[in-house]
């Protein structure tokens, strides 16, 4: 059965190099894996998902509407817009950071109230985190994209030696340390 | 080995293992990882070249010189590089030659969604689409062989979700390919009309052959299942189309123009129900029709964006999908200038001084949204100059005084300098605003012939920009800083009532580029801020309300200053990495 695992956030947030690590921890379990990202225009702050399946055999390289098993989302209301990519039985690993849009910014709409709360009404199996917390416990705030990664290493079933190897293979040699912290801060979160 | 590639580094490794010389190219979403990766292969030459049809020019060199060549663009970029593609196919190729091209279907990063298969074939030129990154890389290869044997550059066609998506690809080794011998022939290489009389007969001849190899060739195959439902499609939708209907009976099109005959009649005829999948424009499902069968096509499916799984799904056997619901309005969140980016502070001005702006292609084309809303119109690379001189030429009153063209540095050495010797020939007074940020920032940071360093980062020499527009003969050079707000928005004021041209300079680094410091996050100083929002104007995503009260977002802000000049109370400080 293949899995399907999408990570949404904003522009900057550091979300492809979060799936570049998922991509190649399921590559060293002998899958089929496809990555998919978005570059450009669409990479300025705006609303960035990127998608992550892997299997026996993988065609599609994005993700459809209800397809998801997992979203990583880096901020609520990029979790809230993509909510309807999730399984029905599927998880959402939120990050409790909220980045006003610039529609909310020069008051022309809104940022909608509890998004969290929301959406747990639902029913949907969520966990939220604090994320930047866990970044600057660990020495640099840019390192929310791996301590997302900690979080979402400790829902799946991949040996953890495996997210460590992938990072060390990953990440400049100079953030290494922080961002190992950063993610064992996110694996022992919860 | 197999690893995960992206599909621009597959194409980039498949040209590095065919043995290929030299690539030229200008950058453009979704194509331009094929160049940035060739870069780092030593066995290539590479270059940015300043525009699309300038690189297709030197990798036709290439080819006659006898050497494999590239050429990469996004689709667009095939408009600025048809003219000598149009007749590249008339000469044909010594050494092979191959151009890739990125469509950009749901224009993630585009002006427009036009269908690269459709200007090919006026063009007359083969295209082979790959699906995924294996094909990128196997397809590729193979281009180089059928350009060397048929006589004629190839298309590889890309689309954005093949162009960045990641999947495995066996790595191999770069086979040298050695120069092709050159004789002198100009009845194939001069195309005046007696000699192009004669190769347009060989280009037609040409299309047959293809069409005639095509019918058994390795690139189009046939998977026979369940004979309910026969799919004809290529490229990424083949791969949407299979996840959807894994247990149907496929053709799949590897090369798409020129199509085979028989091997699709021979498919249509073994299956109860034909569905040609192919986003944008019906190009197989044309080929069809001509072809005398009946195939369901753009009736059921979309000449709009992108196609996916579900869309497919649905449209076929009308199953939706059961999903969560958000039961109110989620707020869009549209790309951004980034915090620091020196553009923010001329759309400030221009938006104040109640600018009519003719815009161009780059992050700049942000400055359309709000909150700057300054841009006025949009076209294409190059088009702010034109537009702004024939705004001008109406004597339109409305215009007068009051109407600049704003154009980045990279676009401006694409396509902006005729505009600007338009100007000066033609008696126009525009004003032109380059926006020199010393990088093509769009795309992700690539040098032009403005930054004084070459595709490998060697040192090379720098078009200068003030020195380039007296030399057309623009008396009026000024040079101004975007964040001196005061000073920007006296010299546009002073430009545009001048009955001359002018051209003004803002010049200052992307704030993203190495070596751009800035003092690190502000912080406003509660005491002195009376929540005016004077600083939130300038649409920075760092500054935002909090509880009603403006606050600085510290994991955005990086000390600019920007906001600082907006603040009359002195309320906005700090900013010492701390």
């Amino acid at each position: 059965m293949n899995k399907s695992i999408m990570i949404v956030g904003v522009g900057g947030q550091g979300t492809l190099l979060a799936s570049r690590i998922l991509g190649n921890v399921a590559i060293k379990q002998g899958f089929d894996v496809k990555v998919s990202e978005v570059h450009g225009m669409s990479q300025r702050g705006g609303s960035v998902v990127t998608y992550v399946r892997y299997g026996e055999k993988v065609y599609a390289p994005i993700i459809d509407k209800g397809g998801a098993d997992i979203i990583l989302a880096f901020e609520q209301l990029e979790a809230y817009r993509y909510l309807d990519y999730l399984k029905n039985d599927g998880k959402l690993i939120v990050n409790t950071q909220q980045i006003d849009p610039m529609p909310v910014i020069i008051g022309a709409e809104q940022y909608p109230e509890n998004i969290l709360g929301k959406i747990e009404k639902k029913g949907v199996s969520m966990i939220s985190v604090d994320a930047t917390k866990l970044a600057l416990e660990a020495g640099n705030v840019k390192a929310v994209n791996v301590a997302l990664i900690g979080v979402l290493a400790s829902k799946m079933n991949i040996d953890k030696q495996v997210w460590l190897d992938v990072i060390k293979e990953t990440v400049p040699e100079k953030f290494y340390e922080v961002n190992v912290s950063a993610f064992e801060l996110g694996y022992n979160c919860k | 080995m197999k690893k995960l590639l992206l599909g621009n580094e597959a194409v980039a490794r498949g040209i590095y293992e065919a043995g290929v010389k030299v690539v030229a190219s200008y950058p453009g979403t979704p194509s331009t990882e094929i160049t940035e990766n060739i870069a780092k292969y030593d066995e290539i030459y590479s270059e940015w070249a300043p525009n699309e049809k300038v690189a297709a020019e030197v990798a036709i060199g290439a080819s006659f010189g006898g050497s494999r060549a590239a050429t990469c663009m996004k689709h667009v970029g095939f408009n600025v590089a048809a003219d000598p593609l149009f007749t590249a196919s008339y000469t044909g190729v010594n050494g092979g030659l191959v151009v890739c091209i990125a469509d950009d279907p749901g224009m993630h990063s585009s002006q427009n969604e036009q269908d690269t298969r459709m200007l090919a074939m006026a063009a007359k030129i083969p295209v082979v689409e790959p699906s995924d990154s294996g094909e990128c890389k196997e397809y590729i290869k193979l281009a180089y062989d059928l350009s060397e044997k048929f006589d004629t550059p190839i298309i590889l066609r890309l689309t954005t979700r093949v162009a960045h998506s990641q999947s495995l690809v066996e790595i191999c080794d770069r086979e040298e390919v050695e120069f092709k011998a050159y004789e002198k022939n100009p009845m194939k290489t001069v195309m005046m009309p007696a000699m192009a009389k004669k190769r347009h007969i060989y280009v037609e001849q040409r299309l047959k052959d293809m069409s005639e190899y095509a019918e058994n060739c390795s690139l189009n195959t046939v998977e026979m299942n369940d004979t309910k439902i026969g799919i004809i499609s290529s490229g990424i939708c083949y791969q949407y189309a299979k996840e959807a209907f894994p247990n149907a009976s496929f053709l799949k099109l590897g090369m798409v123009y020129p199509m085979p005959e028989k091997l699709i009649k021979d498919f249509a005829s073994k299956v109860d129900k034909v569905y040609v999948i192919e986003e944008l424009d019906p190009v197989i499902e044309n080929h069809c029709k001509i072809l005398g069968i009946d195939v369901i096509g753009k009736d059921t499916f979309s000449l709009l964006g992108e196609y996916s799984t579900n869309f497919i799904k649905k449209a076929i056997d009308g199953k939706d999908v059961n999903t969560f619901t958000i039961d109110e309005q989620v707020p869009v969140r549209p790309p951004v200038m980034c915090p620091g980016c020196p553009h923010r502070g001329m759309f400030y001005v221009l938006k104040k001084l109640g600018m009519s702006v003719c815009g161009d292609i780059g992050c700049y084309t942000l400055g359309a949204l709000a909150p700057l809303q300054s841009i006025d119109f949009c076209v294409c690379m190059g088009a702010s100059i034109g537009m702004a001189h024939g705004i001008e030429k109406t004597g339109n009153k409305e215009f007068k005084n009051k109407t600049v063209a704003i154009i980045g540095d990279s676009t401006f050495m694409h396509s902006g300098i005729t505009g600007i010797v338009d100007i000066v020939y033609n008696k126009g007074v525009s004003t032109v605003i380059i926006l020199d940020n010393s990088i093509t920032g769009m795309t992700g940071h690539q040098d032009n012939p403005t930054t004084g360093y070459t595709i490998k980062k060697e040192v090379t020499s720098q078009v200068d920009l003030v020195k380039l527009c007296q030399a057309v003969g623009i008396e009026n050079v000024v040079v101004a800083d975007p964040f001196d707000v005061l000073n920007f928005e006296k010299v546009v004021k002073a430009e545009v009532v001048k009955e001359e041209p002018s051209v003004i300079i803002s010049r200052r680094p992307c704030a993203l580029l190495k070596g751009v410091k800035f003092p690190g996050p502000l912080t406003i100083d509660k005491e002195k801020c009376v929540n005016c929002k004077q600083c939130m104007k300038i649409g920075c995503p760092a500054i935002s309300l909090k509880d009603g009260k403006v606050e600085i977002d510290k994991t955005q802000c990086n000390g600019c200053g920007l906001c600082t000049k907006m603040c009359k109370l002195g309320a906005i400080g700090g900013g010492n990495n701390e």
